[in-house]
């Protein structure tokens, strides 16, 4: 076990310092420089003196050479110093603090609705296959795929307005403030982000149990005489469903980008708004910490799912 | 002289009896693989149907896409004469869908194609070449495969601003990390096979091993998730359009046109955003159902999973 922790952790380091690297990059993609193009705009048009050209750039830090300001910035973000937002004037850290807790809930929201609903979906498809109830759920699970979560989203609102005569709110109730507001607030953004992850839960639910329910122990403990909840619940299901929770954890990085769209059309001041209005006003500061905090969310994420996948699983360990 | 000439006549004959074979077998193919799988036919079809719409556009559609037929005809309701109703700028709402068809399928093949291509190169070189190349490389992927799709788009279009073109641009590095994964591994499977270890033992090349043996056994897979991907890039294309980044408002692009009905008009118009949102939905089935058919038919292994 010890090997294994140690050469996952050595995969880990340079994969995140690979992805501050990228970020980073990121900002020398834009054409001429970040200051040139904060100035002018995308068009490149507008009068830009001198002046204030290298005024930003000594803002911005740009007249330094690369690596210096790689490193300085990789020693700030390490520090929690995410630098200062371009259109707010505001620290960077501040700002994203309680945007990233409220894209957190509503993606572990989403993320608890779906497993609920997916794993007796898959589970019924696998028990009963090639039934109609199987046929119904791969029906679902390939609709659920397909549908995009911004025609759903929408779907959602003009029901809920055609029927409650509601639209979104304009102002946001935390968890601390108004729990139960706050979580009326989230259930439909949070359900509309569920459906898409529930029907890919659902479908490797239905394969993983398919797999065992093939499986000798399976079949010695129906010919043992024991009952048929017991052998699904207490066999099959406790073996099948190890890939299944893998499978959610990996699956948060797809829901992270899932919650952009869904915060910015229900008015939801999490991160994934913040990241698309940051976009609208070119806030190179904001896009990056934006950007780099959700790789390390979910390589973080991904390191820790690993970790209990090789306690749990001893094959894990010695591949 | 004579005997060459025959010679070369019978090649020809016995390439053209290979391709009259090889067409029949398609044949027999095709419709086996529709008669077993009535599903992925469906998502065949749902292509086909598309790939005319969007050829045909100009033809089909009723109205210009772009022009305005005044203002006393500003959000119609689907009735006669225009089935799915009128926008807010009293534009045929068909018309557009019609001609989304061409900016969806655009996007979605031509990032598709590119996107396949160089991760599938990319794959087959890193992979073979093995060692600290790929090694490195992978890590590379790793942290690409640790931002989702969209917000890897999204950066791009950010920095180089928004057009059709940087969409596209996007959606292939967006792509790039997942299609190499996949690729990897099987040139990984490929690579330890048998016929490839022959090959090499009878002193075959390493350009000879990548290209006669390991790629075309690795060319399957591509086909088969570029189906998906085909999807996926229509959907972060229209999903781009919808969150005001993507293709520019006038050009009639299915996510474009749900960005202005959804912001504004979801309880008066509705119909504005059912359509085009449909039209996404109907694509991107047919395309996954196409794909899972087809990857099936590949490796009867996975069938039923």
């Amino acid at each position: 076990m010890k090997g294994y922790v140690v050469r996952r952790i050595g995969l880990f380091i340079p994969t995140i310092l690979l992805t501050t690297v990228i970020v980073f990059a990121l900002f020398f993609l834009v054409p001429g420089d970040a200051a040139l193009f904060i100035l002018t705009g995308e068009e490149g048009a507008g009068a830009v003196t001198d002046e204030d050209l290298r005024k930003l750039r000594q803002e911005l830090g740009l007249d330094r050479p690369i690596h210096v300001q790689y490193f300085d910035w990789l020693w700030d973000t390490m520090r929690g110093d995410l630098g200062i937002s371009i259109w707010y004037r505001e620290p960077v850290t501040n700002e994203i603090r309680d945007k990233f807790a409220v894209t957190l809930q509503l993606s572990v929201m989403a993320i608890l609705m779906a497993f609920v609903v997916a794993v007796p979906m898959g589970m019924i498809s696998a028990v009963r296959q090639d039934t109609w109830p199987d046929y119904v759920c791969r029906l679902l699970t390939l609709i659920g795929i397909a549908l995009p979560t911004f025609w759903l989203a929408i779907l959602i609102i003009y029901f809920l307005a055609y029927v409650f005569d509601w639209l979104p709110p304009l102002g946001y109730a935390t968890l601390w403030e108004d729990p139960i507001l706050n979580l009326k607030q989230l259930f439909f953004p949070a359900l509309a982000i569920a459906f898409h992850d529930l029907a890919f839960t659902a479908r490797v639910t239905r394969s993983s149990m398919l797999e065992v329910l093939r499986e000798d122990y399976v079949r010695t403990a129906r010919s043992k005489g024991l009952r048929e909840t017991i052998v699904l619940g207490r066999h099959a299901l406790k073996n099948a469903i190890l890939p299944v929770i893998t499978v959610s954890g990996y699956q948060f990085a797809r829901l992270l980008g899932g919650t952009i769209i869904i915060e910015t059309i229900f008015a939801v001041p999490g991160l994934g708004a913040f990241l698309i209005e940051s976009i609208i006003h070119r806030d190179f500061v904001v896009i990056q910490a934006v950007i780099l905090l959700t790789a390390a969310v979910v390589l973080t994420l991904n390191l820790i799912i690993d970790l209990v996948y090789g306690m749990l699983d001893p094959r894990i360990r010695y591949q | 002289m004579i005997e060459q000439q025959r010679s070369e006549e019978s090649a020809l004959a016995r390439a053209g009896g290979n391709l009259a074979a090889w067409g029949h077998d398609a044949g027999i193919g095709l419709s086996r693989f529709c008669r077993s799988k009535p599903l992925g036919a469906a998502g065949g079809i749902i292509t086909i149907l598309l790939i005319v719409m969007a050829i045909l556009a100009n033809v089909i559609a009723p109205y210009q896409p772009k022009e305005s037929l005044g203002r006393e005809k500003v959000h119609l309701p689907p009735q006669q004469g225009h089935i799915m109703g009128t926008d807010h700028a009293g534009r045929d709402v068909l018309s557009r869908v019609i001609h989304g068809a061409r900016i969806s399928l655009y996007v979605g093949f031509g990032s598709v194609a590119v996107g396949i291509a160089l991760g599938f190169i990319l794959a087959v070189l890193t992979t073979y070449a093995g060692g600290i190349i790929d090694l490195s490389f992978q890590r590379l992927i790793d942290s690409l495969m640790a931002l989702p799709g969209l917000i890897i788009a999204l950066a791009i279009v950010a920095v180089l601003g928004s057009s059709l073109q940087n969409v596209m641009i996007a959606i292939v590095i967006g792509m790039l990390a997942p299609v190499i994964r996949t690729v990897r591994s099987q040139v990984l499977i490929t690579k330890e096979l048998d016929y490839v270890l022959a090959g090499r033992a009878i002193g075959a090349s390493p350009l000879r091993l990548v290209f006669r043996h390991i790629t075309p056994n690795c060319m399957a897979i591509a086909l088969v998730i570029s189906t998906y991907y085909l999807g996926l890039a229509i959907t972060i294309e229209a999903s781009l359009s919808f969150l005001g980044v993507g293709v520019p408002p006038d050009v009639p692009s299915w996510g474009g046109m749900l960005k202005r009905a959804a912001e504004e008009h979801v309880k008066t118009a509705p119909w504005v955003a059912m359509f085009p949102g449909l039209a996404i939905f109907v694509v991107v089935f047919g395309f996954n159902l196409l794909g899972d058919s087809l990857r099936d038919a590949w490796d009867p292994k996975l069938r039923g999973r």
